[in-house]
């Protein structure tokens, strides 16, 4: 092992400050090669260069056997307009892209403000004892794979034999004996929104943990002082505190919604009752591994594409519109 | 929720002195909700435990009744007869190799992007963070035609591959920070004791930036773990399943024969290592959450 600081006076040192800085040695040539080209170069391989092929193999009819691939301009697209099933899937994924997000950051932050300053305190402003307790199980569902969270709640959501109808018969709700809530089209997506938000609620509330305690404490004392109530307090100093942790809680639910697809493959993998929980992420898979369409498979991927980065894009500029209203306000 | 009343009756200018019982009250109602929301998590995991020791029988009989006898044989045949057992090795094996491949490239690279100052060293480092918002469902289908290619499709070295070049970008980011707060000082002063660059890194910077590691070492096992979309595109050979993709091919099977009994055993002991890991790690996960936050 070099022992650092030891020793600097020996004849190295001939070489002044810039010699170690940029010379291109083997040593350092080697470490630049090794160290970032290779991953890096394995990584534009299997990632990034995927990306652009799908969006060449959009334009073909290519099935995945033929050597060949035959380009057909625009045809995918003009056929996935005229798709009903796929406009359908559009739409349930739009669905989910703004319930799922809201739904989940309202719970979470309302639970983060019950446990930062939801206690009983008088005095300064404290947070709720034996507060880590909820913390420790409220993130365990987001560790969970998806995979087996999703089978858990579709034998849960079972008609006869699942928990859910067992609880709302006993509890005297005759309506539910038997009632299929993934089977039954009106409820299926409400039934499996909730099983996400469950899944996520725990994670984003530790996360707004953080950030309300990164906002300094003079903001809340002052604000009390004022004579404002907790509910107050959350609404106008700790939501408008944290506006970058919501937007980019924001921006990876809405990602993770436009996708959806281990929860849609474990409990409705055909697409639900008259396709209302089918997404695009299915389609996709569908059309690719089960129809071997995969020019179609990747015009499908495409508008998923564009679908995401409008969506991050609305969300940054949604915020830099807040952000810039906010700045003229406080000038006046 | 509000607590307006403590105000109303605030003739004193000294807010120190407040409504003990109101404020109990308000703490009580934390509690109460607090405590609801964690039901609600619980009360489907522990049913999920009581039922993987029941009979498919006992299951459809009543989904609140314990079992009659507690059948440890559901897990056994989850394990053998259902092959969860083989899902699990293929799993570990995967993960493990994955988590050592992208640590240790990952380390490297947001290493080299964070000392050295190069042409082209912010395009590296956007074409990374793109990788990170890109769809993968857009990706997946040409990356299936690329490791048949390569001549890895349906095998567990193909699955460590894309594993881990899909877990690269989030690792190489996470650790950047990590790297560019450690001190620059230090790497030169090994470089003029002597010390090659790769020694400098192996012996001096890596251990140095251990917790970033271990932070980021654990997101990544319960990442990898939880893979499901890279093995069901890339791998359709039964025997190399991972234990994701087992589970789910056994629940689908399920729909139709029976052992519902061994089916939430298979799901207790997908469930079972990552519970571990966050029993013993959940500290360090949260903390690494919160740090993201501040970011």
């Amino acid at each position: 092992m070099t022992t650092i600081g030891a020793a600097p006076a020996t004849g190295r040192r001939t070489t002044p400050r810039s010699g170690g800085r940029r010379r291109w040695t083997f040593d350092r040539v080697s470490l630049f090669v090794v160290f970032l080209g290779l991953p890096f170069l394995g990584y534009l391989t299997l990632v990034i260069y995927p990306f652009l092929q799908a969006a060449y193999y959009s334009l073909t009819s290519w099935s995945g056997f033929t050597p060949t691939q035959d380009f057909v301009g625009l045809d995918n697209y003009t056929r996935l307009l005229g798709d009903d099933t796929f406009l359908k899937s559009i739409g349930n994924s739009l669905t989910l892209l703004v319930v799922v997000p809201v739904l989940t950051l309202v719970l979470s932050f309302a639970l983060a403000c019950l446990v930062t300053f939801g206690g009983a305190s008088t005095g300064g402003v404290r947070g709720l004892r034996g507060s880590s307790f909820y913390r420790v199980v409220s993130f365990f569902p987001y560790i969970v794979p998806a995979i087996a969270t999703g089978i858990i709640f579709a034998r849960f959501y079972d008609p006869s034999a699942g928990l859910l109808n067992g609880l709302l018969t006993s509890l005297g709700f005759d309506g539910a004996q038997d009632y299929p809530w993934l089977g039954d089209a009106t409820t299926a997506m409400p039934a499996i929104i909730a099983v996400i938000v469950w899944t996520f609620v725990g994670f984003y509330t530790v996360l707004f943990v953080a950030a309300i305690k990164g906002i300094p404490s003079e903001l809340f004392e002052a604000a009390r002082l004022d004579g404002a109530g907790r509910f107050r307090t959350a609404v106008s100093i700790a939501a408008p505190s944290m506006t970058g942790s919501l937007r980019s809680a924001y921006i990876y639910l809405g990602i993770f919604a436009l996708d959806a697809f281990v929860f849609m493959a474990a409990m409705t993998p055909d697409g639900g009752p008259q396709n209302s929980t089918l997404v695009i992420t299915q389609q996709i898979y569908s059309a690719a591994f089960r129809e071997g369409r995969f020019g179609l498979a990747c015009a499908m991927g495409v508008v998923l594409a564009v679908i995401t980065f409008l969506f991050v894009g609305i969300v940054f500029g949604v915020g830099k519109v807040l952000g810039r209203e906010k700045k003229a306000e406080a000038r006046r | 929720m509000t607590s307006t009343r403590t105000t109303a009756s605030a003739g004193a200018p000294a807010p120190g002195q407040k409504l003990p019982a109101a404020e109990r009250a308000i703490g009580a109602g934390s509690h109460t909700v607090l405590s609801i929301w964690t039901v609600v998590i619980v009360v489907p995991l522990l049913w999920t435990v009581v039922s993987s020791f029941k009979t498919s029988r006992e299951i459809f009989a009543s989904p609140f009744s314990l079992p009659e006898t507690w059948r440890f044989q559901n897990y056994v045949d989850a394990w053998t007869t259902a092959g969860i057992g083989r899902y699990f090795l293929n799993s570990v094996v995967v993960v493990a190799c994955a988590l050592v491949v992208t640590m240790l490239t990952a380390a490297m690279s947001a290493y080299v992007l964070s000392r050295f100052d190069f042409p082209g060293r912010s395009l590296i480092r956007n074409v990374i963070l793109a990788g990170l918002t890109f769809p993968i469902f857009l990706a997946v289908v040409p990356l299936f035609f690329i490791l048949q290619q390569i001549g890895v499709l349906n095998t567990l070295p193909g699955l460590i591959v894309a594993y881990s070049a899909y877990a690269y970008p989030f690792t190489v980011f996470f650790l950047l920070s990590f790297f560019e707060e450690l001190p620059a000082e230090i790497a030169e002063a090994a470089a003029i004791d002597g010390a090659s660059e790769w020694r400098t890194f192996f012996q001096v910077m890596l251990p140095m930036a251990r917790p970033g590691m271990a932070s980021v070492a654990i997101l990544n096992v319960v990442g990898l773990w939880n893979q499901y979309l890279l093995p069901v595109v890339l791998n359709s050979v039964p025997t190399n399943f991972v234990l994701t993709q087992g589970l789910a091919s056994f629940a689908s099977q399920a729909g139709y024969n029976v052992n519902f009994g061994a089916l939430f055993a298979a799901a207790v002991m997908t469930i079972l290592p990552v519970l571990v890991v966050y029993v013993i790690f959940q500290r360090r996960l949260q903390g690494s959450v919160a740090a993201g936050s501040l970011k």
